[in-house]
């Protein structure tokens, strides 16, 4: 008979538990009644007590590691505090989710048990065998695995089920106690990049602009076409950087972008001054989850085969009709010139707002 | 006085990004169709771990008795590394540990964790008490981000960070990191000091510019390596796939070529604002 050990954490703040862990929290009750498994559930936090009644109420047995220590991510104190958790709970399948957290020590701590771990799993079944889809060569191959050894951690990337919501409920939380080793790492904090959002170099125009937003509807692509000669024969990279900027203000969209636009600043190309590597989609970028995608001025595979494999419903601004790219990927391709629908489209979105 | 850092990178090899990619199944398990001649790079973000290596040697060079040292470690087909270093090469100076070994990205992370563990423990010269452990924080093949991780834990490594795009030496051995977190944020630490493992993401440094007397000086051990690069044979373990293919969804795109702009915005507007 399997037995079932869903990992969780708590959130930045430390009150609750993060969205992905709540996800994750819906997958283990649900392999749990396919397998007819036992489920528990383990969290990790600085004060479990304060998280565990939003997960009292999912029948599973509570277990948790709690202290200051284990209040910001680290490895050397997540992976102990993982392995404890895996040890007490004795598990033969564990489902955490595919956070920055977990990702960073879960292999570790499957190893440090004797098992095994495949992450980004897209799914996750019980049949004859446990199977669990994920994806190869990002994105571009899909596969079903099974595995016959066992603790087999499993890493589930978020967006995929719906979070657990079930009524709070006092909880009876099991301590395991951790014996840390000594720490050598310290955590600052969290940092969002400088972004300038004229591009001017000016350090008193340095912003922080949250331009990544992973709850978001839309996510907006921007592609290498917006630094480009325009029909005038100029570029209007401020004007494109305004509209976007706009358009992100506007909508609440999340920003990607494609990696030529992202990497031709380093070749003394204009560039657009709020984007960096974090916003690139694709192959050497993210592979985000939203519910639309609005692509401009991109023509490529990454963005829109690698970066969008997750996006539901896609549509793009192009100026190629014949854009092999876009066909068969996008929903709805307009041909039209992007600086003058962005423009128009942020006045009708303001307005609708005021 | 100048740190003299080791750095052993970790690096694959994947298809070219522009490569149509077919799977198929072979004897030894699902592969891609004509892999072996495949147009091959190192792996994108492993490379970017390979720059920031030889970049951070580079500023902290050592001193003669005590230099600084790059190794880069490859687990793939010495035929296909071959073709990779010749401009890989060109790039930085390191010094090559080939294995000789299966390509692609279905292989079990395990057993390549533990074929490029054995292969660093053995590294001649290496002080592992001061070991920088660097290498991509996920393949473009297998995109699992662990392999790494168990190499790590294979050489009893306890700091590590993932999805690295900084790292700042400090004169007294410590450093500070930049490791991506959710929402396009970082998280800052600061280490003590090595060892550690760093796998990174894209960075900060532009790929280095072809350097054909950097290229000439590394081929000089690159090729005697090739030639003397052990053979490992990665057991498959307990991973079993059940289907591989490509992904069927094929959609049907509208063309919508004779709207005005205003038209296209409301007809965008409506569609954001769309449940």
């Amino acid at each position: 008979m399997e037995t079932i050990l869903v990992l969780v954490h708590a959130d930045d703040s430390g009150a609750a538990l993060t969205k992905a862990s709540l996800e994750t929290v819906t997958a283990g009750i649900d392999l749990a009644a396919q397998l007819v498994a036992s489920l528990t559930i383990g969290i990790v936090s600085a004060d479990a007590n304060a998280v565990a009644a939003a997960v009292a109420s999912a029948g599973a047995r509570l277990l948790a590691v709690s202290g200051h220590d284990f209040l910001q991510p680290r490895y050397s104190t997540d992976a102990a505090a993982c392995e404890a958790l895996c040890r007490a709970a004795n598990p033969s399948i564990v489902l955490a989710p595919q956070s920055a957290r977990f990702a960073r020590v879960a292999a570790a701590v499957a190893f440090r048990v004797g098992g095994f771990i495949d992450t980004h799993i897209a799914s996750v079944s019980a049949g004859p065998s446990i199977e669990a889809t994920r994806w190869f060569y990002r994105q571009r191959v899909e596969a079903t695995i099974t595995r016959d050894g066992r603790p087999w951690f499993l890493l589930l990337d978020p967006g995929i089920h719906n979070a657990f919501a079930g009524e709070p409920a006092p909880a009876s939380v099991e301590q395991i106690t951790v014996d840390l080793p000594q720490l050598r790492t310290t955590v600052l904090g969290i940092r969002a990049p400088k972004q300038n959002a004229h591009g001017n170099g000016d350090a008193s125009s340095l912003h922080t602009w949250e331009t990544i937003r992973p709850e978001a509807n839309l996510l907006f692509v921007a592609g290498a076409g917006w630094t480009k000669k325009q029909p005038d024969g100029q570029t209007h990279t401020s004007e494109a950087a305004d509209l976007i900027l706009g358009f992100l203000h506007a909508s609440s969209a999340s920003l990607g972008s494609s990696k030529s636009l992202v990497d031709q600043g380093g070749d003394g190309q204009p560039v657009l001054p709020f984007l960096t590597h974090m916003n690139q989609i694709g192959q050497t970028g993210a592979t985000p989850r939203h519910a639309k995608g609005l692509s401009t001025c991109c023509h490529g595979e990454e963005p829109h085969v690698v970066g969008w494999r997750f996006i539901a419903d896609r549509r793009a601004i192009s100026l190629d009709p014949n854009c092999g790219w876009t066909r068969g990927k996008a929903d709805v391709v307009y041909i039209a010139n992007a600086f003058e629908v962005m423009a128009e489209l942020n006045k009708q979105l303001e307005a609708a707002k005021t | 006085m100048s740190i003299a850092v080791q750095i052993v990178v970790c690096a694959g090899i994947v298809p070219d990004p522009l490569q149509v990619l077919e799977p198929t199944t072979n004897s030894n398990g699902p592969g891609l169709k004509n892999e072996m001649i495949l147009p091959a790079v190192l792996d994108p973000w492993a490379a970017s771990a390979l720059y920031e290596a030889a970049n951070l040697a580079a500023k902290n060079p050592g001193t003669p008795q005590d230099p600084s040292k790059v190794w880069l470690v490859s687990l793939c087909p010495k035929s296909k590394l071959q073709q990779v270093m010749m401009t890989v090469a060109q790039k930085v100076s390191f010094q090559l540990v080939p294995i000789d070994g299966p390509i692609g990205g279905f292989p079990d992370a395990h057993a390549t964790a533990a074929a490029l563990a054995e292969a660093i423990a053995a590294l001649a010269g290496l002080d592992r008490n001061r070991l920088l452990l660097f290498g991509g924080w996920e393949s473009a093949n297998r995109s699992a981000g662990v392999t790494l991780q168990l190499v790590g834990e294979h050489l009893g490594i306890t700091d590590q960070f993932q999805g690295v795009d900084q790292i700042d030496l400090r004169g007294d051995g410590s450093f500070e990191v930049l490791e991506r977190v959710e929402a396009g944020k970082h998280q800052a630490s600061i280490c003590v000091g090595p060892p550690a493992v760093l796998g990174w993401a894209t960075g900060n440094l532009p790929e280095p510019r072809n350097n054909p007397q950097v290229g000439m000086a590394n081929m000089r051990n690159i090729m005697p390596a090739l030639q003397k690069a052990r053979s490992a044979t990665l057991a498959t373990g307990s991973l079993k796939y059940i289907s591989v293919a490509r992904p069927r969804q094929q959609r049907t795109t509208k063309i919508v070529k004779d709207l005005t702009p205003a038209q296209i915005a409301s007809e965008l507007a409506a569609w954001i604002g769309a449940k």
